[in-house]
């Protein structure tokens, strides 16, 4: 698998776009998707909802486990994917495209993501 | 002592395979191949194949061997007929679960020859238990969890892939009876048992001969849709099924009869005496799950699409009144469901107003029977 080259990482393995129009796009990245297994139940912040980085926003459920959600950016939630809502399969098939999961007005630069090469490196794989 | 998990002769295969792997009672099992809910699908429409070779065999010889099994286990081991078997399970003297076990009888009568086969959480306690019970028969209690690999075969394609490896008359194979076959040129115990709600059948072989007749039943399952199948989906099936696993629904804190499975005690037996480890508390937790059970083991299903989770609390009115013991998104519901041990009160199917404390908040479900899932026969 790879990691695509112009997104940003979270050690929570979510993942962030560069900012269009102050908006980026938020979702979780293939190793971590692999990890969980099959995502049956996606909760997403809701628009207009204020994210903080670092902090839970949402809910992951797999099979196995529940996770929290972490948002890498902070800011205004602009979009939730009602796709994933609606198949949570996505995030398992598409992590990195159809299986977003929000976009947010971002307040600030984020500190602290990864690279790509240095994501790979922290979640080997 | 060291704490590096067990391998499977077959653990090169799940590497190949891609397998995540988990440890599962001090073994390196595979969770998943791939999607979970593509290997439990797959099993309920066509076949799977598990290696379950972490199950604990040991093997009960002598002249006496019944008996002691009569005296060990609660069941009516006595009346087992040779290629049978039953689903039982060891309880200790205050009458709580220590294991449920399968007891399959291979010997005939003149050189009686039982396969007791635990769970591997328990496999050492059922050992010591055993070994420690045969004081005074005439019989031997043999460890032989080194002895066998076991791969199973489950699903509705079941019986073709196995029949197409096998000379073995498996029209004549009952559910629960198990005969010796040579299964793809190798000699094995060939059952007709499993856990995940389906027709299928449990190998139990050297694992020397593992590799030889995993391959056979990919090669033979192939155009049959058969997939390796993982532990994941092999919990999945087995709730969907209604079955209890130990450690969720069973514990040494419950006697059978509170699990709602009082009917694998056999107080008919008449071998030593009709006397057997646990029968006086037995006898009373039948009694008491008679005239005043405290709580009963149910099924619940999701309105939402939340998953309840082990050692979540059943709710009603605000009030906390059971607690979840199983609990998992199920494919073929496309539903969470989960397993439960509730007030009496609010056991009924169809009981209004109960639901499940997920994280704080209380999701709606619905009190049902189980089995969740049964096959069309």
């Amino acid at each position: 698998m790879s990691n695509p080259q112009e997104l940003r990482y979270s050690k929570e393995h979510e993942w962030l776009s560069a900012a269009t129009d102050g908006v980026s796009t938020v979702g979780i990245t293939e190793h971590a998707a692999n990890a969980l297994g099959d995502v049956v139940y996606v909760q997403l912040p809701e628009v207009g909802d204020t994210v903080t980085a670092g902090e839970t926003c949402g809910e992951l459920e797999s099979t196995k486990s529940v996770s929290d959600l972490y948002s890498p950016v902070t800011g205004e939630v602009v979009a939730a994917n009602q796709d994933v809502v609606d198949d949570p399969a996505l995030v398992n098939s598409a992590p990195f495209e159809g299986g977003w999961l929000f976009k947010v007005r971002t307040a600030e630069e984020p500190a602290d993501l990864l690279s790509a090469a240095e994501y790979t490196e922290f979640s080997g794989s | 002592m060291t704490n590096a998990p067990r391998l499977t002769a077959l653990d090169s295969v799940h590497r190949s395979l891609g397998a995540t792997m988990t440890d599962f009672a001090g073994w390196d099992m595979p969770l998943r191949y791939a999607s979970e809910r593509d290997e439990h699908n797959a099993v309920r429409t066509k076949a799977g194949l598990f290696d379950l070779s972490h199950m604990g065999e040991i093997t009960v010889t002598g002249p006496a061997a019944a008996d002691l099994l009569d005296h060990a286990l609660v069941g009516n081991i006595g009346k087992v007929a040779a290629g049978r078997a039953r689903y039982t399970m060891i309880c200790r003297e205050d009458g709580g679960i220590l294991d449920d076990l399968i007891v399959y009888r291979l010997g005939e009568a003149e050189s009686p020859e039982f396969m007791v086969v635990a769970n591997a959480s328990n496999a050492q306690t059922v050992l010591d238990a055993l070994t420690a019970r045969a004081e005074g028969f005439d019989a031997e209690v043999r460890d032989d969890r080194d002895a066998y690999a076991l791969l199973a075969v489950q699903g509705p394609e079941a019986a073709a892939i196995v029949q197409s490896l096998t000379d073995a008359d498996l029209a004549g194979l009952k559910y629960y009876a198990g005969l010796p076959a040579t299964v793809a040129g190798v000699p094995a115990l060939l059952a007709r048992t499993g856990y995940t709600g389906e027709d299928g059948f449990e190998l139990f072989l050297a694992p020397e001969h593992a590799e030889t007749v995993w391959s056979a039943l990919t090669e033979a399952g192939s155009g049959r849709g058969l997939v390796p199948c993982g532990l994941s989906c092999r919990d999945t099936l087995r709730l969907e099924a209604g079955m209890p696993l130990y450690g969720h629904e069973l514990s040494t804190d419950l006697t059978p009869f509170d699990a709602g499975l009082g009917r694998v005690v056999k107080f008919e037996k008449t071998s030593n005496g009709g006397a057997f480890v646990g029968r006086a508390a037995l006898e009373k937790a039948a009694e008491r799950a008679e005239s005043a059970p405290p709580r009963k083991l149910v099924g619940l299903i999701a309105e939402g699409r939340r998953v309840p989770r082990a050692g979540y609390q059943v709710v009603a009115d605000g009030k906390v009144i059971g607690e979840v013991t199983s609990g998992a998104p199920s494919p073929t519901l496309g539903k969470p469901i989960a397993m439960a041990y509730v007030d009496a009160a609010h056991a009924e199917p169809g009981t209004a107003g109960v639901g499940v404390d997920i994280r704080g908040s209380h999701e709606p479900y619905e009190v049902v029977a189980l089995p969740f899932y049964k096959r069309e026969k």
